[in-house]
């Protein structure tokens, strides 16, 4: 019992502000430009659809994209084939893909991190078919770095005290059943997050017989995480957007 | 292939092989090869340790002939979940099977669908009532107890139905594959390379196991030889992956008790790897690393020395939380002979993993196979006999020592071997073959056949959790209800690589 003591005192408080910034290898938002020739390239190697060619320039569906960098590799290999320099190339910033509001048709600003006091929301979660990557940053938000109470934020177990439902993975035919009954469960106002790609943009492993689609295919969604998955900083930051849109809902 | 016989062969053939549990039943599943002129097939994969290899033995239907065969899992328990398997994705009845209910497919589909036939598209989206009944204890004061799909804490979607007798679990039944995504029907067409995302997100805590299985047999399809480097690289990250996976589950156990300070420090010991992973790969979960031919970043003399700092400050906090768990005797209360798996039961099911070694089951795949830089690393199972909760936490505690061990020699490894090529040139051609390789949960075998135009026919993918499912559901008898979340912890089996 005393070593338990003396162990929890030795450690010092973990809890650090919330950054947006992964380590310098981290795949997040692409940046950058491609020569012409080489997007519909992009496009063709995208395994998600996620990479769209448009008027000369590309557009990423953060929805879908699982931020593999296969769009970037051939780009960094097209260049050093021909061995010309390229300033700014096409390539994934180390910054995390930021949440989306469906309504307001806008991502979340990083300055919903700074206000942290005065929100309340609590969240249901429900695993409608992922690889558990989500669910596992999920749980990781709890741990003392992070430490998502400071927030306000807390995971309810029934969906019947929840203001929130967290969805992650590819709805599946064996449980579109639970997520229909969980979001009926929920009392008004009650708001839906597709958290990850695969909740969001519904296009991971392709179309098969076993799977729906994205979450807002059984369920309307609110606001969507891109990410495969999502580092705890994005979905912290969703989380406090949408206790604010919960918020505007209530008055 | 080892064998080819008819299917009413199988029985008489797979027990000859299995030869009394010497040679355990790695894995059974079934192929439709019509398209090549053929009929249906069922594989049936036996380990063979002493010669570090795996037997096959392929029954093959006449085309247009029964479908049915008699069963193995009388002779072979562990055959029984296979069977079921094989009933759903092909409709190949076993004959005399004691649970022929289904497995994968639940209510919404219809009897007669049998997805992984060639015959039904991938996106088949038929709708249909099958009837899929839980298994319960009937007698006078039992009570049922349904728990799921949807939990209270974070945790993946799966259907308990408990059979009380008052405070002890008398029997439990679990209806699994919620998160089942047709994955082995999505890869099918594809190129080993283009079908990578999928395999890498089969599960998310064993990113590194699927895809290096999965790459070890497209890379024996091919004949590529793995660059040296790669194969360090990657034995790397198998054992990083497993002492992330063990740290996480040394915190996540004593959840099922309430013993905080242990959760505190536990995931932040986790978050530690999962910051060191993210460093190396780009992602938390080491995706985007391995690759079919090697792997496809380096680990540069920077990573090696934070890899370093980082592995000695987890190796310290595993120290501590070792002592935590010794010294707190409540703790040591609850886990001490709380859901045993006999040595017999853990081989009858071909157990895998810390489930098999904790019961005396010496099962590894790094020392039962040679793949990767194990031979070189002198590496011997770590065991022990009782097969309860304490078990399974000394094994894992044991096992993080020896992946501490492992990685200080294969980091001196990588720095005396720079500059050397990461990857090699596959050429795909048609064949198949098996990969295998030890996840966290234990040995992750994939068997992949390729067409000849390079193309996936089919890939069969069989996850540590896939065997020990069953053991945790014989483990939990006679234990009061309240431990089920400590045994289940204690087994940490994952659903979405079962469930695929």
């Amino acid at each position: 019992m005393f070593k338990v003591l003396e162990r929890i005192f030795r450690d010092k408080i973990a809890a650090e502000s919330i950054s947006l910034k992964g380590s310098a290898r981290f795949r997040g938002r692409l940046t950058g430009t491609a020569a012409a020739d080489m997007l519909p390239q992009c496009q063709a190697v995208c395994p998600v659809g996620a990479f769209q060619v448009q008027d000369g320039d590309y557009q990423i569906d953060y929805r879908k994209c699982i931020f593999c960098g296969k769009c970037t590799d051939i780009c960094a290999a097209a260049v050093l084939k021909e061995g010309i320099q390229a300033d700014n190339l096409l390539h994934c910033s180390n910054e995390d893909a930021m949440p989306y509001l469906v309504a307001a048709g806008k991502e979340v600003l990083a300055e919903v991190l700074h206000q942290k006091l005065g929100r309340s929301l609590h969240v249901r979660h429900l695993d409608a078919g992922s690889c558990n990557a989500c669910d596992f940053e999920m749980g990781a938000m709890s741990n003392p770095y992070y430490d998502l109470h400071r927030y306000g934020v807390a995971f309810a177990a029934s969906p019947r005290h929840a203001d929130l439902l967290m969805v992650t993975g590819v709805v599946t035919r064996n449980l579109e059943q639970a997520l229909r009954m969980s979001y009926e469960a929920m009392p008004e106002p009650k708001l839906v997050m597709a958290c990850g790609a695969c909740a969001a943009g519904g296009e991971t492993y392709g179309d098969t017989y076993a799977v729906l689609g994205g979450a807002d295919k059984i369920v309307p969604v609110d606001i969507y995480v891109p990410g495969c998955p999502p580092r705890p900083p994005a979905m912290i930051a969703g989380l406090l957007a949408a206790a604010d849109m919960l918020a505007d809902r209530m008055k | 292939m080892d064998k080819l016989i008819s299917p009413e062969s199988l029985l008489a053939a797979a027990e000859q092989v299995y030869a009394q549990g010497q040679h355990p039943l790695t894995a059974m599943f079934g192929r439709d090869e019509t398209a090549q002129g053929a009929g249906y097939a069922i594989y049936c994969c036996f380990e063979l340790p002493e010669k570090k290899d795996i037997c096959v033995v392929k029954a093959a239907f006449e085309p247009e002939g029964s479908l049915s065969y008699p069963s193995l899992t009388h002779a072979i328990p562990a055959a029984a979940w296979y069977e079921r398997e094989i009933k759903d994705m092909f409709g190949l009845t076993a004959e005399g099977h004691p649970d022929l209910r289904p497995l994968v497919l639940h209510e919404s589909y219809p009897e007669d669908f049998y997805p992984l036939r060639k015959s039904v598209r991938v996106n088949a989206k038929v709708r249909g009532e099958r009837q899929f009944k839980m298994r319960t204890a009937k007698g006078q004061g039992l009570f049922e107890v349904p728990v799921g799909p949807i939990h209270a804490g974070i945790i993946e979607p799966g259907h308990f139905r408990f059979s009380q007798a008052g405070e002890s679990m008398l029997q439990l039944d679990a209806k699994l594959f919620f998160t089942h995504r047709g994955l082995e029907k999505a890869v099918e067409g594809k190129t080993p390379a283009e079908a990578l995302h999928i395999v890498e997100r089969i599960c998310g805590a064993c990113s590194i196991a699927n895809t290096w299985s999965f790459c070890q047999a497209a890379e024996k399809i091919a004949g590529a030889a793995v660059p040296r480097r790669a194969e360090i690289i990657r034995t790397l990250l198998s054992e990083l992956e497993r002492i992330t996976n063990h740290v996480g589950d040394l915190g996540n156990m004593p959840a099922g008790v309430g013993f905080n300070p242990a959760i505190s420090l536990g995931s932040r010991l986790k978050e530690q790897l999962m910051r060191l992973c993210e460093g190396i790969a780009g992602n938390r979960f080491l995706r985007g690393m391995i690759v079919p031919g090697g792997v496809r970043q380096d680990i540069t003399q920077e990573l090696i020395e934070e890899i370093h700092s980082t592995l000695d400050d987890v190796a310290e906090g595993v120290e501590d939380l070792a002592a935590m768990f010794r010294e707190q005797e409540n703790f040591q209360n609850r886990i001490r002979t709380t859901g045993i798996v006999r040595t017999k039961t853990a081989k009858d099911l071909a157990m895998v993993g810390v489930g098999a070694r904790a019961s005396g089951y010496a099962h590894d795949s790094r020392s039962d196979f040679a793949y990767g830089i194990y031979p070189e690393l002198d590496f011997k199972p770590y065991t022990k006999t009782m097969g309860d909760v304490a078990a399974r936490l000394l094994v894992r505690i044991g096992e993080l020592s020896a992946s501490f061990e492992m990685a200080d020699k294969l980091l001196e490894m990588l720095e005396n071997c720079q500059g050397m090529p990461l990857c090699a040139d596959v050429e795909y051609c048609g064949g198949e073959a098996w990969g295998i390789s030890e996840s966290p949960r234990g040995s992750n075998f994939h068997f992949l056949a390729l067409d000849g135009a390079g193309r996936i026919d089919r890939l069969f993918v069989r996850s540590a959790s896939y065997p020990n499912w069953p053991a945790l559901t014989i483990a939990v008898q006679g234990d009061i209800i309240p431990d089920f979340p400590l045994i289940n912890k204690s087994f940490e089996l994952c659903y979405a690589c079962i469930d695929r």
